[in-house]
């Protein structure tokens, strides 16, 4: 092999032989099928220490809640609406993180390097995070739906006072709040920065919105926490439909687009 | 096969990698030699698609790397050993990897034994592995897709001179399997060992490429006898530059004419070589200053 000049036409060879045969590429669509990148973040979502504390964490908030309730609460309250109710609040803390982490590890801890090699059609991976997050936490709301059953049927009321409403609403809540987390994450890219801020920001615009009054009015359109209250409770009527679109559209789904435009254009490093 | 064309990469005024060309062909352990910030990774980042090219292209197989069917099956790629995230054992990381390309779990295994991470430790998590454990770790990833390329970053950085030694039988057994390798270093000695050619780099242009011999007949012959005064004065008389280094002295010329001069006055010669890496060092670092006064001066 000679050494070439540069500034020639022809791009200048290095290495190997020339009669060596020109490989080929493998045919086929770019990227990988949507089932296995999929298949593959919902894996890391728990395979990891962290993940998997956050999950250990949250089964045992809710089963200590729910311990607890049933042995000091007041008797008559410990229905299966009222034990979901209580074993669903660590959940709509705690599941938003997972969420958060799924979408800030790549650049956090920089294994982006290796996922986005391996899928670079990004918005695929940034899809298959926001549905892996969505699947896990609904594994995790039917696990707190089990041993709130269980709870009732032990040392409960033995009362089965969930509606259809209720139910879904819980669901539905649960998973905006996950979504949220996910929007956050990718809005952000930093894990301590997302998982404050999700945890923060509704929450100071939610006392903002109670105590200025001038406020109240745009609080009762964009305050989450408020417009998710008819959800829990399956009392969703009239205008809550509009405000919880209203708001889902501005804590969810606007960081959601922006955050997924950041991750479709920045470089990773 | 690696075809870089005309890559470019500015960031604002700064030019990282600037207009650099070059086909690594199938059969070759390319090494890509830089100082630090020379413009290695981010060219190597051009190339994997993480990193949008100011201008030019580079395809690998023939097609752009966002082009590339499952691109882990055809193009193995280790950017950062350190890139791991430290909760996941290694295992683990294969095994998510794995889930990606599809590929099995007996695959995983079989990686794990080729790089030679023993059972215990690819149980082990990240966190706890040392930055040669990382590489190895590394370039299982890389090679878990039975790919025909291998982009690699740094890979012999932080593996202990064995480790460098193993890495270039492992490299040189997949390129004689019709691969194609390029790996970049920083470090002279190390590219050495584990490439064949070389494609040096300095201030985001390419300053000198061809095989690792001509590059070190470049670098002059180095030479030592038994009366290094006496062959210098006979080698200047003949009209050939000499330099004294430490213990011998670099000729501007072919062994052949040092051989022969010595021949005749009868000079014994303890030591003859082209080169050396006294030589290539000479010229890395020569050539890399020279662009770094051309970046400052432009």
């Amino acid at each position: 092999m000679s050494t070439t000049s540069l500034g020639t036409d022809t791009t200048p060879v290095v290495g190997g032989r020339a009669a060596a045969p020109t490989p080929t590429p493998l045919a086929g669509q770019p990227g990988v099928p949507f089932s296995r990148t999929y298949r593959a973040e919902l894996r890391k979502m728990v395979d990891t220490r962290s993940g998997r504390w956050m999950v250990i964490v949250m089964a045992a908030a809710a089963a200590l809640i729910l311990a607890g309730f049933v042995i000091w609460g007041p008797a008559e309250d410990a229905s299966f609406r009222g034990l979901l109710g209580l074993a669903t609040l660590p959940l709509a803390m705690l599941l938003p993180i997972i969420g958060v982490m799924a979408a800030t590890a790549e650049w956090s801890q920089r294994t982006g390097l290796v996922t986005f090699v391996l899928e670079p059609r990004r918005g695929r991976v940034v899809l298959a995070k926001a549905l892996g997050a969505l699947s896990l936490a609904v594994v995790v709301l039917a696990a707190a739906v089990a041993a709130s059953a269980l709870a009732n049927v032990t040392g409960g009321t033995g009362e089965w006072d969930v509606t259809a409403a209720i139910a879904g609403g819980t669901v539905l809540a649960l998973l905006v709040y996950v979504l949220q987390g996910v929007a956050f994450g990718l809005l952000f890219l930093n894990t301590p920065v997302a998982i404050v801020s999700v945890l923060v920001l509704p929450t100071v615009w939610s006392i903002a919105t109670t105590a200025i009054s001038s406020l109240q009015d745009v609080g009762r359109w964009l305050n989450l926490d408020t417009v998710t209250g008819p959800l829990f409770e399956g009392e969703m009527a009239g205008q809550d439909w509009a405000r919880l679109a209203t708001s889902a559209a501005v804590w969810v789904l606007l960081p959601l687009a922006i955050g997924t435009w950041r991750v479709l254009h920045r470089e990773v490093k | 096969m690696i075809t870089i064309e005309n890559l470019t990469k500015r960031y604002g005024g700064f030019t990282a990698v600037d207009d650099i060309s070059f086909e690594v062909r199938p059969g070759s352990v390319v090494g890509f030699l830089g100082p630090n910030g020379a413009g290695k990774s981010t060219a190597m980042r051009m190339m994997t698609g993480l990193t949008p090219p100011t201008s030019g292209r580079a395809t690998l197989l023939g097609q752009t790397y966002r082009e590339l069917h499952n691109p882990g099956r055809q193009v193995g790629v280790m950017l950062d050993a350190s890139a791991q995230h430290p909760g996941r054992t290694g295992r683990e990381v294969l095994r998510v990897a794995a889930v990606s390309i599809g590929v099995s779990k007996a695959r995983v295994d079989e990686v794990l034994g080729l790089v030679g991470l023993t059972e215990e430790e690819a149980g082990r998590r990240v966190r706890n592995y040392s930055l040669g454990m990382r590489q190895r770790l590394g370039i299982a990833a890389a090679l878990l897709g039975e790919p025909q390329v291998l982009i690699l970053d740094e890979p012999a950085n932080g593996l202990d001179p064995q480790g460098i030694h193993w890495m270039r039988g492992l490299l040189r057994r997949f390129a004689d399997g019709g691969g194609t390798v390029l790996l970049s270093s920083h470090l002279l000695h190390e590219v050495q060992i584990v490439a064949d050619d070389l494609v040096m780099i300095g201030r985001g242009r390419i300053v000198a490429m061809g095989s690792k011999e001509e590059l070190l007949s470049r670098g002059g012959t180095t030479v030592r006898s038994t009366d290094d005064v006496r062959l210098a004065s006979l080698l200047e008389r003949a009209d050939v530059p000499v330099t004294k280094i430490g213990s011998g002295l670099v000729v501007d010329a072919e062994p052949g004419v040092v051989g022969r001069i010595a021949a005749d006055e009868r000079v014994v010669l303890l030591e003859l070589r082209s080169g050396g890496s006294e030589g290539l060092e000479e010229m890395f670092l020569g050539l890399t200053a020279a662009t770094s006064r051309e970046g400052d001066a432009a």
